[in-house]
């Protein structure tokens, strides 16, 4: 006991240092992610020229998720003209359902960029409990926003946090 | 253990002191780029005792799962823990948890150019898992992960290689069995040249894993190292995708498959073809012999290395997801699944304006063929199987979805499902019936304006065995972006015994705040099975309350 309440301790000094020193949000660590192929994707790839970048994690087995990403999806163009933001979308299937995500993303028509997580590699470095769970990044790579859980509507607040972000709001 | 955390924190403190001590710019220099971030949750429940639905009293009242994960990265270096208690575990979870707490998982990792370096505890999945798996599910306190050391090296682009060796978790401690791992991965396009800008992309793996356990047993001579081979190959064109996986496995005598002497082998075929509107996976699997885990006396989901996964669809709706799931069967089994979507588009005859969705999923999962040998005194290989033939049916899924928006405001989605379920072997209950099951299910969302939405679901299962019918009816009321309040009631009204025919009612309220999730249950949870990511566990009834409090930072 005494030494996890050290090491606890510890933990909580060092991160009230780094969060003193550090006014700044955190960045997207790099993992090693797939393409829909099969392909390696590093995330520290994820990039939008300078405009904000949606990370949202979801599963094919996840209701409120795919409600989520279907209602986003009939908007997205819009988002897209009138924000530039782009949707990076990490399924967190297992070999289990891996191979459905392709198919469903097509099928759905989505135009988001899908990249597969299968032993929730980039889910553990992002401190991911459960999906859906989304973040929103501004264009200097720094995560402003998180949120997790999906309810109707959820989507406009999006919406709106990434127009502040272009309009160089602050937000939090 | 102890020792291994300290040093890694003790680094950590030097580094951090270290910082201090120098100039306030280089200060800012290096703890600018350093970072932590993790996650916490924690759940609690008060239980009571419930004659009705038969939840027996808990000595405890109050049990919970908790945990909290830290990461701190700096560069190309990062260092974690997780600390997790359970005092005592809620029920139905893993008994070995009960009355434990402290740190469960620490590692340190560095990256330099091509070499990647992770001491401590770590996940590591080669290929799609047949031969090396290591997860977590902390809904379930599934947990295998490695304690050791493991190393990556990308010898160039397109061709990285994997080494690891270390023992694994069973809940506070670590298994017997120790384990040693190589996997390569090899894109073909990126390697070799002339290929990289051919339509056609090729991707092969290849992995061997071997486990050394000392053989302590007096009635057999046991092999005390253990090794497992895979490889893999992916090939995708334009639309079409070809994945296969096969594995082999040297004798493995085990308290899973009574101590035969017989080799394993497992095989995994999927095809998927996609394109805009329309997408279809067609996939086989035959798994023989293929439980792989670093303690050969060990069962449930306790201290296996592979993971062999189950080719069925995972259902979300309540009654089709906790009565009767499947849960893949090690020993041996052959399964079959073909899952297609199609949208049709907007003005349709049956798109109509918004366009519609079809799902259609049909799996099946049958017993490998077998022929019992009786050479228990010989050779003890325990049985033959004829690679093309399959046995009893263990499980049988067709399900059907509409998806459908009607207005602005309304949508729906509209489910049927045909079950067959093997009560005997998959839930190893003998001389219980199969089975036979037929589910509706509707799923309307209301909106009533941008904040305000209600969604309901009504869902039957009709069947003549088991418990008989049951029906579910839930209200769920959002107020975006933060509240939520759900009521849901299952009823066994098909139960032959009128004393049983019991409402299971349970209302929750809910709470998001950015990275934040409050909830809090109250009311009956009927005894049932609960599946996260294709595992499942049992879960008792209770009745009580339950609060969880979930935070990533």
């Amino acid at each position: 006991m005494k030494t996890t309440k050290f090491i606890l301790i510890t933990f909580l000094t060092i991160y009230s240092f780094s969060s003193s020193a550090q006014s700044k949000t955190s960045t997207v660590p790099a993992v090693d992610v797939k393409n829909l192929n099969g392909t390696v994707f590093n995330t520290s790839d994820i990039k939008n020229d300078g405009k904000p970048v949606i990370i949202n994690f979801w599963a094919t087995w996840c209701s409120p998720c795919k409600r989520e990403l279907n209602n986003i999806a009939e908007m997205y163009d819009d988002w897209v003209e009138e924000t530039g933001v782009k949707l990076v979308a990490i399924s967190i299937d297992d070999t289990r359902n891996m191979a459905k995500v392709a198919p469903y993303v097509n099928g759905k028509g989505w135009e988001y960029d899908v990249y597969l997580d299968p032993n929730g590699d980039f889910k553990r470095a992002l401190g991911v409990n459960n999906v859906p769970h989304t973040f929103l990044v501004d264009g200097s790579g720094k995560i402003v926003w998180q949120h997790n859980s999906y309810s109707e509507g959820d989507e406009y607040e999006l919406l709106e946090l990434v127009k502040k972000l272009n309009a160089g709001e602050k937000i939090n | 253990m102890k020792k291994f955390s300290r040093i890694i924190i003790l680094s950590l403190v030097f580094i951090a002191i270290n910082n201090n001590l120098n100039a306030q710019s280089s200060v800012d220099q290096i703890l600018n780029r350093g970072e932590i971030r993790g996650n916490f949750q924690i759940e609690a429940q008060y239980y009571v005792e419930d004659s009705i639905t038969g939840a027996e009293e808990v000595p405890e009242d109050i049990r919970s799962n908790a945990f909290l994960n830290l990461i701190y990265t700096n560069g190309g270096f990062s260092a974690g823990i997780r600390y997790e208690s359970y005092l005592n575990a809620l029920l139905g979870y893993p008994e070995g948890y009960n009355n434990n707490n402290g740190i469960t998982y620490r590692f340190a990792s560095f990256t330099q150019d091509r070499l990647a370096v992770t001491v401590g505890n770590f996940y590591e999945q080669f290929g799609s898992g047949l031969v090396l798996r290591t997860y977590e599910e902390r809904g379930l306190g599934y947990d295998n992960a490695i304690d050791g050391i493991r190393v990556k090296y990308k010898l160039k682009e397109g061709l990285s290689l994997t080494g690891l060796i270390g023992k694994q978790r069973i809940f506070f401690e670590l298994g017997d069995g120790i384990l040693r791992g190589f996997d390569a991965n090899l894109d073909v396009n990126t390697v070799f040249k002339g290929f990289e800008e051919s339509k056609t992309r090729v991707l092969i793996g290849a992995s061997a894993v071997s486990k050394f356990q000392a053989d302590q047993d007096s009635r057999f001579v046991l092999p005390e190292n253990v090794s497992t081979v895979g490889g893999r190959i992916n090939v995708s064109r334009g639309k079409v995708s070809v994945n296969a996986e096969y594995a082999y496995k040297i004798n493995d005598p085990s308290a899973d498959n009574g101590f035969i002497y017989k080799d394993g082998q497992a095989l995994f075929i999927q095809t998927t073809y996609s394109q805009k509107g329309f997408g279809l996976v067609l996939a086989a699997k035959r798994n023989d012999n293929m439980s792989f885990r670093s303690d050969r006396s060990e069962g449930l989901q306790n201290l296996l290395i592979n993971y062999i996964p189950s080719l069925t669809k995972q259902h979300t709706y309540n009654l089709l997801a906790t009565l009767y799931p499947y849960a893949v069967q090690l020993n041996g089994e052959v399964a079959f699944q073909a899952d297609l979507i199609y949208k049709f588009k907007k003005g349709t005859p049956l798109g109509g304006k918004y366009g519609m969705d079809i799902q259609m999923n049909y799996a099946t999962a049958n017993n490998i063929d077998t022929t019992i040998l009786n050479d228990e005194a010989g050779k003890r290989q325990g049985y033959k199987s004829d690679y093309f033939k399959i046995g009893e049916v263990y499980f049988k899924d067709f399900n059907t979805t509409l998806t459908k928006k009607f207005s602005k405001k309304t949508k729906g989605r509209f489910t049927y499902a045909n079950l067959v379920y093997n009560q005997d072997i998959i839930e190893g209950k003998p001389g219980k019936p199969v089975v036979y099951s037929n589910v509706g299910i509707v799923d309307v969302t209301y909106k009533f304006d941008r904040k305000n939405s209600i969604r309901t679901e009504g869902q039957v299962l009709i069947t003549e065995q088991d418990q008989g019918n049951w029906a579910t009816f839930l209200v769920e009321y959002s107020y975006a972006p933060h509240w939520f309040v759900a009521l849901i009631d299952q009823y066994n009204y098909g139960n032959k015994d009128s004393d049983l025919q019991i409402h299971y009612l349970n209302g929750s309220v809910g709470y998001n705040d950015k990275g934040t999730r409050v909830a809090l249950n109250v009311g009956r949870q009927r005894a049932g099975i609960f599946c996260v990511g294709g595992v499942c566990r049992v879960v008792p009834a209770s009745t009580g309350a339950y609060l969880s409090i979930t935070s990533s930072f």
